[in-house]
C-alpha cells in the first residue's frame, strides 16, 4: 500500500534509561501528522509498555509500526524466553519481574493488561525459548 | 488549581518549568509504580512520585502529564531535568512524604480519578 508509513525501531536492552525512546519518537511523529490526541495516547501507552517489556524480559527486540489511513499497527518481536502462561500474564497484578525491575518502577503486573486496555486489537504469539511477537492495532 | 498552587501547598521548589506555573491542574495521581500511572489516564494531571529515574519523565510524556512532584526530598538528575525541559514538563521537589503530600492537595480540592 502506497498510503502507509512504516517505521522500524531496534530496541536494545543495554540501557534501561533509554527504554521508551522509540515510543516517544512515534508519539512525536503522530503529533506532527496531526493525529487525534486520544489515538496518540493509546498508541504511546500501549507501545511504551511493550517496549519496557522487551527490555526487562526479552533482551530487547524489534518494533515495526505501520500507519495507514485507517489504523496504526505495532508489531513487537523479540527472541526472549517466551511467555509460559499467557492467560496468567494477562491478569492485572501478575508479574515475573525481578526486584531490580520493581525498584525501577515497573513489574507491577500491569504491562500486558495496559497494552490490551489501550489497543483495539491485540494478539500474542509466543514460544518458550524462541520468543514472543505481540501485535497491537489502534483504529483512527 | 495551578502548578503554582501545587508548589505553594506542598512547600515545594521548582527544579524546572517555572514558566508553566499558571497551567491548570485538574487531577492528581500518586504512585511509585509507573504501570499503575499508565493505567490512569487523565488530562492535565500532576504526578506525585518517590521514584526518581528517567522513566518517570517518559511515563509523564506518554500520558501528557505536565507536572511531576518528587516527594521525600528526592532530587532528579541533570539528565532527567533536561528531558523534562525538552517535553515542557514542570518539576517540583517537596520534602513531604507521599501520604501527606497527596492529603495536602486533596484538602485543597484536587481529586484523583474514579475507582477502578
Amino acid at each position: 500500500m502506497s498510503d502507509s508509513l512504516k517505521l522500524q525501531y531496534v530496541i536494545s536492552d543495554e540501557d534501561f534509561t533509554r527504554a521508551g525512546e522509540a515510543s516517544g519518537d512515534v508519539k512525536a511523529k503522530l503529533k506532527m501528522m496531526g493525529v487525534n490526541p486520544e489515538v496518540i495516547r493509546k498508541v504511546s501507552i500501549a507501545m511504551y509498555e511493550g517496549e519496557i517489556n522487551m527490555v526487562i524480559h526479552a533482551n530487547g527486540g524489534v518494533i515495526d509500526v505501520i500507519i495507514t489511513t485507517k489504523d496504526i499497527t505495532m508489531i513487537l518481536k523479540d527472541k526472549g524466553p517466551g511467555i509460559k502462561d499467557v492467560d496468567l500474564a494477562m491478569q492485572a497484578g501478575y508479574s515475573t519481574a525481578s526486584e531490580n525491575v520493581r525498584a525501577l518502577g515497573f513489574g507491577a503486573g500491569m504491562g500486558l493488561p495496559n497494552m490490551k486496555k489501550y489497543s483495539d486489537e491485540m494478539n500474542i504469539e509466543t514460544e518458550i525459548g524462541v520468543g514472543t511477537t505481540v501485535t497491537m492495532k489502534v483504529y483512527f | 488549581m495551578t502548578i503554582n498552587d501545587v508548589q505553594t501547598i506542598l512547600h515545594g521548589r521548582f527544579i524546572c518549568g517555572e514558566e508553566h506555573a499558571e497551567r491548570e491542574i485538574h487531577s492528581a495521581c500518586g504512585s511509585d509504580m509507573m504501570s499503575d500511572v499508565l493505567a490512569f489516564v487523565k488530562d492535565q494531571a500532576v504526578l506525585l512520585t518517590g521514584l526518581c529515574n528517567p522513566q518517570v519523565i517518559r511515563t509523564a510524556e506518554m500520558i501528557d502529564i505536565y507536572c511531576i512532584v518528587f516527594i521525600r526530598g528526592k532530587k532528579p538528575t541533570e539528565e532527567m531535568v533536561e528531558m523534562a525541559k525538552e517535553r515542557d514538563i514542570a518539576i517540583i521537589c517537596t520534602d513531604h512524604r507521599m501520604f501527606n503530600a497527596c492529603g495536602m492537595l486533596y484538602d485543597n480540592g484536587l481529586r484523583g480519578g474514579k475507582p477502578y
